[in-house]
């Protein structure tokens, strides 16, 4: 990862936004921002972004590379598309947000201790073992993210909850064994492992060239 | 009437033992009553929800959705695919428009599930269940049904994100959207059109990875629902349901309030206004019990 990194640098020298244009998910809006601000107003976790959605936009043109890669501010999205529908530019921010994300772990530049950068990837490891979800599984990872002294104190603190839902018929200690999983788990597997190969050989041509 | 079919798209939540079984079960009554035929998409996957960016990139993340939808073409063409789980609608249906406007990405789509022997043609309408409620059925055939009117209990709708945006229900504003006050009057309820938090943010997946950020938002949805005399929340998401209604003891710890509001779905409202058993509403699937909704359907 470091070495894509120090690639994309030399490759991109002179311009961070064009290196989003080519490699961030929706990334070709970002130069649309007419930086109103709505988006970041209205962001429910806005008070906690140290870079808000604007902020970010201009600090993109402005070349802030690091700056915004390592920010975890791009970890901080909830997914409300709450500013989708009110930017009047109708960028895609939710998506540009997610874009910047996952650019960002694919250079390895994400915060070590961020703690939804952590959850959003447990998430798409566990689904891709069987195909679906395993909540208790996913349940468990999470609790212990911070090893297991802090995974203790997690799970007592939550167990009064575990109990409810389990109670409740929602949530089956059973699922550590197994669990819900896709039939045709051979071509869900060919089919997402074609599907990232298609990717990467995307991503390999706005890479750096050979050599570089 | 002819029953309507429709090609039906779970989720992982609403499998047995998971966090929104209850959903399922009450939504399955409430098909029964209302003649919907629901056809599993066989075989289908996990959409990645919005939370599966990290790990996942754009074509391996479409291609999770752009699987369930040719699995459903195959399986029951013709049929629209439903959904009741937010984040699997919006998933499966931005997956849709977003291949519907890149040709390449389509394509690149296709090789992927050609592994599998599986072709998108990418024809298919995908609809949450309450567009097929209001749209497809409308509210004076969800009226007729009603056995029980929920009278005399006062209900705070709250819409949430993923069901209201960027997509929502037809003829629907995004900042006051008002499908949830009527169909809580439909089934004879009293509905709170002027509850502020309706769309407000419950932290979506971050309610597990930023619990006290999501928490703070959560007191806030509760808290408007009391002030109005709520007997209880509605909702049409297991994201919303989930965070809404279990975190509420630890809240309560935290900020030294006395919250025990039940949050139910829109389908056990259903299933119980139209006569069914409280074991088939799925009562039974509350850690905050709705004890108006108990009362009623032990009527």
């Amino acid at each position: 990862m470091g070495e894509l990194n120090t690639a994309m640098i030399e490759r991109y020298r002179n311009s961070f936004l064009k290196e989003v244009e080519a490699n961030v998910e929706e990334g070709e809006w970002v130069k649309m921002c007419m930086q109103c601000g709505v988006c970041s107003g209205s962001c429910p976790l806005g008070k906690f972004w140290e870079h808000p959605p604007q902020e970010i936009f201009m600090m993109i043109r402005a070349g802030k590379r690091e700056a915004v890669l390592q920010s975890e501010s791009v970890w901080m999205c909830t997914s409300c598309y709450n500013c989708i529908v009110r930017c009047p530019r109708e960028l895609p921010i939710t998506h540009i947000m997610h874009g910047l994300a996952h650019y960002a772990k694919r250079l390895g530049l994400v915060p070590k201790t961020n703690p939804t950068a952590k959850f959003a990837q447990m998430f798409w490891d566990n689904l891709m073992v069987k195909g679906r979800i395993n909540e208790l599984k996913l349940g468990l990872a999470l609790y212990f993210m911070n090893g297991f002294g802090d995974g203790i104190k997690v799970a007592l603190k939550n167990q009064k909850l575990g109990m409810a839902m389990m109670k409740t018929g929602r949530m089956n200690p059973k699922e550590a064994f197994g669990g819900h999983a896709v039939k045709d788990l051979a071509g869900f597997h060919k089919v997402l492992k074609k599907a990232q190969e298609l990717e990467d050989a995307r991503i390999a041509q706005n890479g750096p060239p050979a050599g570089a | 009437m002819a029953k309507r079919e429709y090609s039906f798209y779970p989720g992982c939540s609403s499998q047995k033992g998971a966090s929104s079984s209850n959903y399922l079960i009450s939504v399955q009554t409430m098909c029964e009553e209302l003649e919907v035929q629901l056809n599993e998409i066989p075989d289908w996957n996990c959409c990645a929800a919005s939370i599966g960016y990290a790990g996942g990139g754009e074509l391996p993340r479409l291609t999770l959705s752009a699987r369930n939808i040719a699995l459903s073409e195959q399986h029951h063409p013709g049929q629209d695919i439903v959904a009741t789980c937010a984040a699997c609608w919006l998933s499966t249906r931005e997956a849709a428009e977003r291949l519907h406007e890149d040709q390449s990405l389509l394509a690149e789509c296709n090789t992927a599930l050609a592994e599998a022997g599986l072709k998108l043609r990418n024809e298919t309408p995908i609809k949450h269940m309450a567009e097929v409620l209001i749209e497809d059925l409308g509210y004076d055939a969800l009226k007729a049904r009603v056995k029980k009117p929920l009278e005399g209990i006062k209900i705070a709708g709250y819409v949430g994100c993923q069901t209201n945006r960027p997509f929502g229900i037809a003829g629907e504003s995004y900042e006051n959207p008002k499908y949830l006050d009527k169909l809580v009057e439909t089934l004879g309820g009293d509905s709170i059109p002027d509850y502020e938090k309706k769309v407000q943010c419950c932290g979506g997946a971050l309610a597990f990875s930023e619990p006290e950020k999501s928490q703070e938002m959560v007191k806030g949805i509760i808290e408007a629902a009391y002030d109005h005399g709520a007997d209880l929340i509605v909702t049409p998401c297991p994201v919303c349901q989930m965070n809404v209604e279990v975190y509420q003891d630890q809240i309560n710890q935290t900020y030294g309030t006395k919250f025990q509001m039940p949050v139910v779905y829109y389908s056990t409202l259903m299933a119980v206004a139209y006569g069914r058993s409280a074991k088939d509403a799925a009562l039974n699937g509350q850690i905050i019990p709705a004890k108006a909704l108990d009362a009623l359907a032990a009527k």
